[in-house]
């Protein structure tokens, strides 16, 4: 049997320890872990859904080896903020009805959030380009570029929201 | 994921060279941003008995600006290329093909050396480094040689790199002076998608002629070539629409497009022949 290593995830600013062989994914390990909120879709880097921050760096987490993430700073959408303290892209989408089943959401707002990060005034190329990874079956994706041109706003206002 | 493997996760390039020559019969793959790889591994298409982890390798990255030439690292990611504007001014090709390439994260994770490596006939940022004249470091445990580009591929995912070496720079001169480097992709979206037709054309002037021609295709061939064919109907010559003309019609004779889901062969050949006529045009009318 290929060793198992207990290996140690910052997730959301908590370390939590987990036993995983090698090759098991990031996003397997995250969703073992409870972190339900990271979504597995294609399994092959074109949809998605299960985008995390890594070291503030949005990646796929079906394509990333679980123990190569061990040591590195993990973000998932429920680090970015909850329904007492919601992100600006969290309240943004909720506001502009930017979500209809939800199911892509959770990788839209953290390769969002990579991309305000980027480009704090977005351009509407600077979106589209950044969500070429991101695929969402139910909208025509005009409310989720909105939302996020919106929280981008907001942000700014804010003088720069987290 | 379905297949167990081991994992090395080295820390220096002599580690990761060593964990690639100690194989002793398994199957030892390398892997950097594993957005071929991993996805291969669920498919069954490779079954790596062990993989060496290069994310903690410093010694692959890092980019290099001489007075001579570009050189950057095997693990230079999509997205690393896209924030440097050197890049951007010294070989916009590439940045072409680094804004369509993929999505965000694959971008972010995707490496030069694994785009090159894992041998696609579509992978787009081997057209314009062709025509760049690129040139790669091989390195195993025991030696390190350099092998143009031009030379890697042998066949349909086929190419030069022994299972115990590691892609660990890509260089390339400096274009002269009066050059145009530009490449387009033809796909059915404007990102995450797969090519149907890249074209790439790097074109020098000087004296009122073209001195240097160079035309890479992707997605028309088992691999992603140069066509030289078309090359040395421009060079030496002041450009015409005839000459032109020519080139292109002797790129789309001397591909080998098929069909399949994105596109059949003859749109393919056909856009091989408009897409070459017009990036040279362009490059010519900007030069001369």
């Amino acid at each position: 049997m290929p060793e198992t290593r207990t290996i140690t995830l910052r997730i959301n600013g908590r370390e939590e320890e987990g036993r995983f062989p090698a090759h098991r994914t990031l996003l397997e390990a995250l969703r073992h872990l409870g972190h339900m909120e990271v979504k597995c879709g294609c399994e092959k880097g074109d949809c998605g859904a299960c985008a995390v921050l890594l070291d503030g760096m949005a990646v796929d987490s079906c394509l990333t080896l679980a123990w190569m993430a061990a040591g590195k700073e993990i973000t998932t959408v429920s680090g970015l903020g909850d329904l007492d303290a919601p992100h600006p892209l969290q309240k943004a989408f909720a506001d502009g009805g930017a979500a209809q089943c939800g199911y892509c959401i959770p990788g839209i707002i953290i390769a969002a959030k990579a991309i305000i990060d980027e480009h704090p005034e977005p351009s509407e190329d600077d979106i589209r380009l950044g969500l070429s990874g991101n695929l969402c079956r139910c909208t025509g994706y005009t409310k989720i570029f909105e939302a996020i041109a919106d929280a981008a706003d907001d942000m700014r206002a804010e003088g720069g929201a987290p | 994921m379905y297949a167990p493997f081991e994992l090395d996760i080295p820390t220096t390039l002599d580690g990761a060279l060593a964990a690639l020559a100690n194989g002793g019969g398994e199957t030892v793959l390398p892997i950097a941003g594993g957005t071929n790889l991993i996805v291969d591994i669920r498919a069954k298409r490779e079954r790596p008995d062990r993989m060496v982890g290069l994310g903690e390798v410093d010694e692959l990255l890092g980019m290099e600006f001489g007075p001579e030439r570009i050189s950057i690292g095997g693990r230079t990611t999509v997205s690393d290329l896209l924030r440097s504007p050197e890049i951007a001014h010294e070989a916009p090709s590439l940045i072409e093909a680094a804004r369509l390439f993929g999505g965000l994260m694959v971008r972010n994770t995707g490496t030069v050396a694994g785009n090159i490596a894992s041998g696609s006939p579509a992978a787009d940022l081997v057209p314009p480094l062709l025509t760049l004249d690129a040139e790669l470091t091989l390195a195993s445990a025991s030696a390190t040689r350099t092998l143009a580009l031009d030379d890697y591929y042998l066949g349909y995912k086929q190419d030069a790199r022994r299972p115990d070496e590691l892609i660990t720079r890509i260089s390339w001169p400096r274009l002269p002076e009066n050059s145009a480097n530009t490449f387009y992709k033809l796909a059915r979206r404007k990102g995450d998608a797969i090519t149907v037709t890249g074209v790439a054309v790097t074109l020098s002037v000087a004296d009122g002629t073209c001195s240097r021609a160079r035309i890479a295709l992707a997605s028309v061939a088992p691999v992603v070539r140069r066509v030289k064919e078309a090359e040395a109907v421009l060079e030496g010559q002041a450009l015409t629409p005839a000459l032109i003309d020519e080139a292109a019609e002797a790129a789309a004779s001397t591909c080998t497009p098929i069909d399949d889901i994105r596109a059949s062969a003859g749109y393919r050949r056909h856009t091989v022949e408009a897409l070459t006529r017009r990036l040279v045009t362009q490059a010519w009318d900007r030069l001369a």
